[in-house]
């Protein structure tokens, strides 16, 4: 296997002849070859494959949309903390059409956009940000006078597979929390068909994204994905596993309150609310910003941003969520204290009325056994039979 | 005059209390899970289990509940009249009027006539046919959320539930809110057993001891019933 020996030069569009091109020397791009591998979970023999595949692997071609979000996915895979990420990457997966990092822009963008979806049929990969609204036949996100819905659903037919950015694409996020006003949709309840591959977070992690995107290049095929439709390698592992306070919930030591003396002696944050318990994401591994922190190494406890529905899994700061009709501090404890109370009053309110109503029936039988026990019989014709006490 | 007559046969006997303890272990630690107690100290935190210990406790005990859970409903195939599945069913009308009766005895209490039973009286049989199903959801939503954190394959045959309920929050949620089902329960049917203990008379506390209820004569069923599965008809009325 020479897979790290440099391949002959040749003009093309491969990664390796872009990074050349660019002044990335050969042990550069085997490190990021190997980096990309251990993110991947793969074995050391694995990184070769990456190595091959960014050496030969033609240009990917990529419509990247951007519907209801905030861009935040796309801000965060720009700053990935590997530069081969942010430029090279960007540029192999040759980004087609992407609102916010193209240069073209009205009907010039447009004609782009559907040049690659008709010359790359079959072959391109639908990158979506953002969700879809259906309310009101969709007129809540138009772009060049069509509504996202329409757009998702032309683009996603001549796709080969499909990448679901940020919480937004895959479970909906802000915009599809309660009351939903345009019924923000996630994009694989909209298409139908195509494999949708949920890199999840708000938004994900760079070098999560990155990863995903590698994994294509380099097998061709969707990495394995979690029952939610998540990467395992990056949301296989809840936060709470990969934790570094994980040892303080374990000895049962938690902060109390943000400025306490646990908070300082840095202990869990579980009863601050955090969501690591319940949350699948690469954030206690990976971290943000290149490995510098990430929310519970800040002192924050985790928001579950990689889970649908965590915005009215809310408040962030309380370990349950509150219940819906009953006001922001209403949990289940709530709930199960008034109705609990109640049983116990019913209990006992019967129990009165019992004595009231029953005095008869109770008294008949003490007077039933009063009367039994008046003559003892002296040999007891059915010994199995017992009298009443 | 009353006359003994068995009900509970032992492994009825012995689920119940089983199951009564294991339900008291998993509130407990279920509770103390959702609700760890403040503590602070400035040792090492690997010094100190406790959390992680209560956590081991509840799940080594969900276990325990689950196979003894199993345990019933096979009982339930093959034991005594008394606790055969059909009774836990809506089959027959006589069912009920049962139901009926009872609401009117017992809970309004507009008759001031007890009626004499030997198994449980209809509403109580549905009422723990509700109970097995809400069993089925904790082992569910608990085993569900037990996988990810197992590399046994048991657990992972609930997975499943986990997008049925769209993340481990919501399942975390309800199968927290049905811990509240279980205390609730606990309070309306130790109530319900002091209070048909003292009206009737039957000895129905002592009978998930020893087995036997006493019953008037004249109330109590045949030496020799017929068919398991009409017991619960025979001389069916209360008793929870
Ligand atoms: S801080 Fe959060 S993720 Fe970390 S151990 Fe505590 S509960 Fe788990």
């Amino acid at each position: 296997m020479n897979a790290f020996a440099t391949p002959p030069r040749a003009k093309g569009q491969t990664l390796w002849e872009e990074m050349q091109a660019r002044g990335v020397d050969r042990r550069d791009f085997v490190k990021f070859c190997a980096w990309m591998g251990a993110f991947l979970g793969l074995e050391a023999s694995g990184v070769a494959q990456v190595v091959k595949a960014l050496e030969t692997k033609k240009r990917l071609p990529v419509v990247w949309l951007h519907f209801q979000e905030c861009t935040c996915c796309s801000e965060s895979f720009i700053r990935s903390s590997h530069p081969i990420v942010a430029d090279i990457l960007l540029d192999q997966v040759s980004l087609d059409y992407t609102e916010t990092l193209q240069a073209a822009a009205g009907h010039q963008a447009e004609e782009c956009l559907h040049k690659t979806m008709k010359e790359h049929r079959g072959e391109y990969l639908l990158m979506v940000e953002g969700s879809v609204p259906t309310a009101d036949d969709g007129i809540h996100c138009v772009i060049a006078g069509r509504t996202a819905l329409d757009i998702a659903r032309e683009a996603a037919d001549g796709a080969k597979a499909i990448i679901a950015w940020g919480n937004c694409a895959c479970a909906g996020c802000v915009q599809a929390a309660s009351p939903n006003p345009t019924s923000a949709t996630p994009i694989d309840k909209v298409v139908t068909g195509k494999p949708v591959i949920k890199v999840q977070g708000c938004p994900p992690i760079a070098e999560v994204m990155a990863g995903v995107i590698v994994h294509l290049l380099t097998f061709d095929r969707i990495p394995q994905l979690d029952a939610l439709g998540r990467p395992k390698a990056f949301y296989s592992r809840r936060v709470h596993d990969t934790c570094y306070r994980r040892p303080y919930y374990d000895a049962g030591l938690f902060v109390e309150s943000f400025d306490d003396e646990n908070a300082r002696r840095g202990y869990c944050l579980y009863k601050m609310g955090c969501r690591g318990p319940t949350t699948y994401n690469a954030c206690g591994t990976m971290r943000w910003n290149a490995g510098v922190s990430y929310p519970i190494q800040s002192g924050h406890g985790c928001i579950g941003c990689s889970e649908a529905k965590f915005w009215d899994n809310g408040p962030f700061y309380q370990r349950l969520a509150s219940f819906p009709g009953f006001g922001i501090e209403t949990t289940a404890d709530t709930v199960g204290m008034a109705v609990g109370a109640a049983t116990v009053a019913g209990a006992a309110a019967h129990a009165i009325l019992t004595n009231i109503r029953k005095h008869h029936a109770i008294g008949e039988q003490a007077g039933e056994s009063a009367a039994d026990e008046a003559p003892p019989p002296a040999v007891d014709p059915h010994p199995e039979q017992r009298k009443e006490d | 005059m009353f006359k003994r007559v068995y009900v509970w046969q032992l492994p009825v006997r012995f689920y119940h209390w089983l199951n009564a303890l294991c339900i008291l272990v998993l509130a407990v630690t279920g509770i103390l899970i959702a609700h760890p107690p403040a503590l602070s100290s400035a040792s090492e935190a690997s010094f100190s289990y406790w959390f992680g210990v209560n956590r081991f406790i509840h799940f080594a005990t969900a276990y325990v509940f689950l196979f003894n859970f199993a345990f019933r409903i096979y009982w339930g195939f093959v034991g005594n009249q008394y606790s055969d599945w059909h009774n836990f069913l809506p089959f027959r009308r006589a069912q009920f009027r049962e139901v009926g009766k009872v609401l009117r005895v017992d809970i309004l209490q507009a008759v001031d006539k007890p009626v004499h039973a030997v198994g449980h009286n209809a509403l109580a049989y549905f009422t723990y046919f509700a109970m097995f199903l809400v069993f089925v959801f904790q082992v569910v939503s608990g085993f569900a959320m037990y996988a990810s954190m197992s590399d046994f394959w048991f657990p992972q045959l609930f997975a499943w539930a986990v997008p049925l309920f769209g993340g481990d929050f919501a399942i975390r949620q309800w199968h927290y809110l049905a811990t509240w089902f279980f205390i609730l329960f606990t309070v309306v049917h130790v109530y319900l057993v002091f209070y048909h203990d003292y009206v009737e008379g039957h000895g129905v506390m002592s009978s998930m001891v020893g087995g036997w209820k006493f019953l008037p004569k004249d109330e109590a069923p045949p030496a020799k019933p017929a068919t398991p599965a009409s017991g619960a008809t025979a001389g069916a009325t209360k008793s929870p």
